[in-house]
């Protein structure tokens, strides 16, 4: 470990310019927070205005109490030098949180729509307002913290560069986790300005750009100030994310909201426009938050564990900028035959079919990393997570390109098809990538030996499997029927079924996908109990050993084809 | 001139960031500003109006229950899209829309011509318990909104904030924003003020409760003038002649 440390002669953790002011705008913060919530013109902006004002109070508290502490000479989880992972460690674990709590919510929206008195005629848990705190959950809040956690980790090591900042990657943290609160509290009081995964509202909007611009500075400056001369291609993958996804949120946001006071905004721009510009954020949502940063991902932790290089470096090179090109264009397929022009559907769905190919780059690349270490699928029960996420995300992303063909949309567009595509990609490949770079991560950061069983991983393997497999060919089977049903016609001309005969329809299909939901939620929390034991420091006995540190010794093939660290 | 390598781009963390921008930019640039500039993007249809306070109010609260997550507001031009729905979705007709709401999953059926097709009683039947009128439903009960009076203390402010959005309400009509939305569910009241800024507004008391003017009040109101707007038969023939 070749790191630079902190500032020569200055006790680590004491306070610096910058935890000044970090501490002055936290504040200032708090006080404006304090008077939006005397004046705001609604509960909810209220209640979101003394979550702002106690989470300010507190980081001015935490900053105190870490200079204080340092006075003191308490010994702190981080001294400064090294590389910095407890930030590394509290994502982790914010990624375990959440992840249960983004399944919960979505087992019990699966389990509302197959028994709708779930719903309980109670406002704050009927499926309207509990399906953004799923997809929000699972997508920014698991996934979010998955990927600042993973990067943070990556970039540390292929650069062999301690962690830009001393205060600024704690703001990432725990500024991105207030924006999950305030979102998510958002969503049950109806505070929302009702755009699909772009739901949380104006004054949200504005902390997280803060947030992000933080995010992206601490990304970069370690990028700048790394000791290895090349790149290393996740950090491609990981520095595209962060900027696309930036760009995408302030185009996507921009609203006039009816008073500093208020939590209602009204989106700047109205019907195809709006539309438009929507789903070129939603479909980029997907394109880059859950596919470019989880790319990153997998191009550390696949190589590293299989102690393999990476297959192809100029696979990497070509697939990281046709992707990165062709995904922006592909929005417009979620508005085939709607009133958005001709050209921009058709324009849409070419791009769409082309990003078949580097997607499938990607899966390769990723794929036959394992060259010459498959027996390891045998083995080792994490990298089976890994490598299946790498073939789901395979088979995702030749069904997406598939659906987005008009003919077939037609037919998919409005109905579970979407869904079970939605999950494919989101169960199998996010959630298996990240859940492999967990087992990973957990040993490698809190310095064990081991996992505490590798028998529960592959448990959590199993289950989960099963409930994916529950949970998509439900929804193809429920999709492509009532796809069917819609346009079926009667011997006479006319429409066959009423629409609510197709929802009855798709009763048995819901509760074996809520099924599936729970299946893969119990696997879930298997992981979370094999992470807790694991950081406890337990063994289990019994259990044969499996190498869980990355395996260095390998042919050097290329530059870039291994991870420095 | 030297073969190009990308270790350039590899060995620079400020070239790599400025052309992964360069390359994110250029779909979204191409497919989004044409549709600003071309002027047949959103046709040319009498009828479509801005929102009454009331309608605006009742859109409000869709959006807050999140019904966009299950019902679209958008037929696509397909035969048994149309025969089921009615005509299809046109530009215009969302063109006032901030947010769209076109959606993008029928858990329930499509809502943009939904106005007038069911009584103001059975949506309070339906809004109370859905299963009492359609037993197969899966749709939640919103029994509290006949319940919850409607909060319109900014309603002129809604309007105002939409204004900047390019939504086009003169200052007579958020002058009269409290008095029209309130006028709007008081058939007794008088009304021509609101009928000629509101042409084709519904006015009538929708939830069947005179004293208080409730949530459900401002949502059937809203459904109640979904897809009504614009005269199909007029456009249908005007668009045969060209």
């Amino acid at each position: 470990m070749a790191v630079s440390g902190g500032a020569g002669g200055r006790l680590h953790g004491t306070m610096t310019t910058s935890s000044y002011l970090t501490a002055i705008v936290l504040v200032a913060g708090a006080f404006y927070s304090l008077v939006v919530a005397a004046k705001a013109y609604d509960v909810p902006m209220a209640v979101h205005a003394w979550i702002f004002t106690l989470a300010f109070a507190a980081g001015v508290l935490a900053i105190g109490n870490r200079h204080f502490n340092a006075l003191k000479g308490l010994p702190g989880a981080d001294d400064g030098k090294g590389y910095n992972d407890t930030v590394v460690k509290y994502g982790v674990i914010a990624t375990l949180f959440w992840g249960i709590a983004g399944m919960l919510a979505g087992f019990y929206i699966a389990s509302e729509l197959a028994f709708p008195a779930l719903n309980f005629d109670f406002a704050y848990i009927s499926f309207g307002r509990l399906r953004p705190v799923h997809t929000s959950g699972v997508i920014f809040a698991m996934g979010g913290n998955a990927l600042i956690a993973t990067s943070f980790y990556v970039v540390q090591r292929t650069c062999r560069a301690r962690l830009a900042g001393d205060i600024a990657p704690w703001f990432v943290f725990w500024g991105y986790n207030l924006f999950i609160v305030i979102a998510a509290t958002g969503y049950l009081m109806g505070v929302t300005e009702g755009r699909e995964y772009a739901e949380p509202e104006w004054y949200t909007d504005i902390w997280l750009t803060i947030v992000w611009v933080t995010y992206l500075l601490v990304f970069l400056v370690t990028l700048m100030k790394r000791k290895e001369p090349h790149i290393y291609v996740a950090n491609w993958f990981y520095l595209a994310f962060i900027v696309t996804i930036a760009m995408l949120h302030l185009g996507n946001n921009l609203t006039v909201p009816v008073s500093i006071f208020s939590s209602k905004s009204f989106s700047a721009f109205s019907g195809v426009q709006d539309a438009l510009i929507q789903w070129w954020y939603g479909h980029n949502a997907v394109g880059f938050f859950l596919t470019a940063g989880f790319l990153g991902m997998m191009y550390y932790f696949v190589p590293k564990r299989a102690g393999r290089p990476v297959y192809s470096y100029r696979l990497s090179i070509i697939h990281f900028w046709a992707l990165i090109f062709l995904y922006i264009w592909a929005g417009p397929h979620h508005l085939h035959y709607t009133a958005l022009p001709d050209w921009a559907q058709t324009l849409g769905m070419t791009f769409s079919i082309m990003l078949w190919m580097p997607s499938w780059g990607g899966m390769i690349n990723g794929l036959m990393t394992l060259s010459g270490a498959w027996d390891k699928l045998r083995t080792d029960p994490v990298i089976r997570m890994l490598v299946v996420s790498v073939a789901f995300y395979g088979m995702s992303t030749f069904e997406g390109p598939l659906m987005s063909i008009k003919a077939v949309n037609s037919l998919s567009h409005y109905t579970d098809w979407t869904i079970g595509h939605v999950h494919s990609g989101a169960m199998g490949w996010v959630g298996f990538v990240t859940f492999g770079a967990v087992y990973c991560l957990v040993p490698w950061l809190w310095k064990r030996e081991r996992l505490y069983s590798i028998a529960l991983v592959s448990w959590h393997f199993w289950i989960s499997t099963m409930g994916i497999v529950l949970y998509i060919t439900a929804m193809w089977v429920s999709g492509i029927l009532q796809g069917l049903m819609w346009r079926a016609y009667d011997a006479q001309g006319f429409l066959e079924y009423s629409f609510v005969e197709t929802v009855a329809a798709m009763h048995t299909f819901y509760v074996i996908r809520a099924l599936g939901g729970l299946l893969y939620l119990t696997g879930t929390l298997i992981m979370v109990y094999n992470c807790w034991r694991t950081i406890r420091g337990d063994v289990r006995v019994g259990e044969p050993i499996i190498a869980n540190a990355p395996a260095n010794a390998n042919a050097p093939v290329g530059a870039l084809a291994q991870p420095a660290e | 001139m030297s073969r190009f390598s990308h270790e350039v781009i590899e060995k620079n963390s400020i070239l790599l960031l400025i052309l992964s921008l360069i390359a994110v930019s250029i779909g979204g640039i191409v497919e989004i500003i044409p549709t600003f500039l071309i002027k047949t993007t959103v046709e040319d249809v009498k009828g479509v109006r801005p929102y009454s306070p009331l309608e605006l109010a009742g859109r409000n609260i869709y959006i807050r229950e999140g019904c966009y997550l299950c019902h679209s507001q958008m037929i696509r031009s397909l035969r048994s899209e149309v025969e089921r729905y009615g005509h299809y979705s046109l530009a215009a007709e969302s063109m006032y829309d901030h947010p769209f709401q076109w959606g993008s999953k029928r858990n329930g059926p499509d809502l943009a011509r939904i106005g007038g097709k069911y009584s103001d009683e059975w949506h309070r039947l339906h809004m109370a318990n859905p299963r009492q009128v359609v037993p197969e439903s899966v749709m939640p009960g919103y029994p509290y909104l006949a319940k919850t009076p409607l909060d319109y203390t900014h309603i002129a402010d809604d309007m105002k904030a939409l204004r900047v959005t390019g939504v086009p309400y003169t200052d007579e009509e958020i002058a009269n924003a409290k008095a029209d939305l309130e006028a709007q569910v008081n058939p007794d009241a008088d009304v021509t003020g609101l009928a000629a800024r509101y042409p084709k507004a519904v006015i009538r008391n929708f939830d069947g409760n005179p004293q208080v003017v409730s949530e459900l009040d401002a949502l059937v109101a809203y459904l109640q003038m979904l897809g009504t707007l614009v005269d199909f038969n007029a456009y249908d023939s005007a668009n045969f002649k060209q």
